[in-house]
């Protein structure tokens, strides 16, 4: 029997380490979680390491057509305005990292990488679908949040407009 | 001549009714008719809930599924085609099942079809597909639905 607990509307109880502020929607302004771990190069990932850079958290999948339609843009952005101080970080939702790995190779990502799970994702507000892009500025706080298909020029601006 | 004209208008009414209810989209192996709406699906939960099979992706279901949903999935992949076999293998065909996933856009979904496709050649006769037209979190978690979280 699965073991669980229930989530009326906007959550409010965790199981197991499943935190306790369960699917709390981050917003613009907010601080985002901080996270350190290995990136599918095995070189390690701390996104406080980017503290004062603009930085675009990319949750993306290998089976997610959208994804896979993005990347390519973010690959593009990152390589024209790393040394503005910009960052791309992917999270990969995918269960296998083989699965991520293989489809960063195949798209040619010159970003880090790191795997994300559930715990992760639940810090984040949920990611109940993909793909889902967050821009951090420079401050550290969150700028803006898109969920789901985005045009790629809509996010160009927005980090432009970090950028200064 | 009016009788006829009433006639007609009576003959086309039904349509009108129809084409007036909010369009909902058949990929080209689900059917319009087997789809069911998340609210309609919300209010089954509160008399008689169907068996519901979430065959998505395994952090998705981890993070939030409809409470009672058995993960079988992802149906994308054939280990996850297995796993929706054998849940559904425990059920009589004549289960009133209804399967969603919400990863992505609904016309974007790499599970959906294959599983339709699975549970049909399997024999289930009353299988029906959730209509999540954006993803989970949109539209499902967002609009208040009942939600539970683990594995």
């Amino acid at each position: 029997m699965h073991r669980r607990r229930f989530l009326m509307g906007a959550g409010t109880v965790g199981l197991g380490n499943i935190p306790a502020q369960a699917l709390q929607k981050l917003t613009p302004g907010m601080i985002p979680p901080p996270f350190s771990r290995a990136g599918l190069d095995g070189k390690p990932v701390d996104l406080a390491a980017f503290n004062g850079k603009v930085v675009l958290l990319d949750f993306w999948a290998s089976w997610c057509a959208p994804c896979m339609v993005a990347i390519p843009h973010f690959r593009d952005l990152q390589a024209r305005l790393r040394g503005r101080g910009f960052q791309v970080i992917g999270i990969s939702m995918d269960d296998s990292a083989d699965q991520a790995r293989a489809a960063a190779i195949r798209l040619g990502v010159n970003y880090p990488v790191v795997m994300g799970d559930a715990k992760l994702a639940i810090g984040y507000g949920g990611i109940l679908g993909l793909p889902v892009e967050m821009l951090v500025g420079r401050d550290g706080r969150i700028v803006s949040i898109w969920r789901g298909e985005t045009p790629p020029a809509i996010i160009e601006n927005a980090v432009k407009a970090s950028l200064g | 001549m009016i009788r006829t004209v009433w006639t007609s208008l009576l003959l086309i009414a039904p349509l009108l009714l129809v084409a007036a209810e909010p369009a909902m989209a058949a990929t080209e192996i689900i059917p319009a008719s087997a789809l069911i709406q998340p609210a309609q699906l919300a209010g089954e939960l509160k008399a008689a809930p169907p068996t519901i099979l979430q065959v998505g992706f395994s952090k998705l279901y981890q993070q939030a599924h409809i409470p009672g949903a058995i993960y079988a999935g992802p149906t994308n992949s054939e280990a996850g085609l297995a796993a929706l076999k054998a849940e559904a293998e425990k059920l009589p065909r004549s289960s009133d099942v209804v399967i969603y996933c919400g990863c992505c856009p609904w016309n974007r979904c790499p599970n959906m079809d294959a599983a339709y496709t699975a549970l049909k050649a399997m024999g289930f006769s009353r299988l029906r597909a959730l209509y999540i037209a954006n993803n989970f979190g949109q539209d499902w978690v967002d609009k208040g639905y009942p939600v539970a979280t683990g594995q």
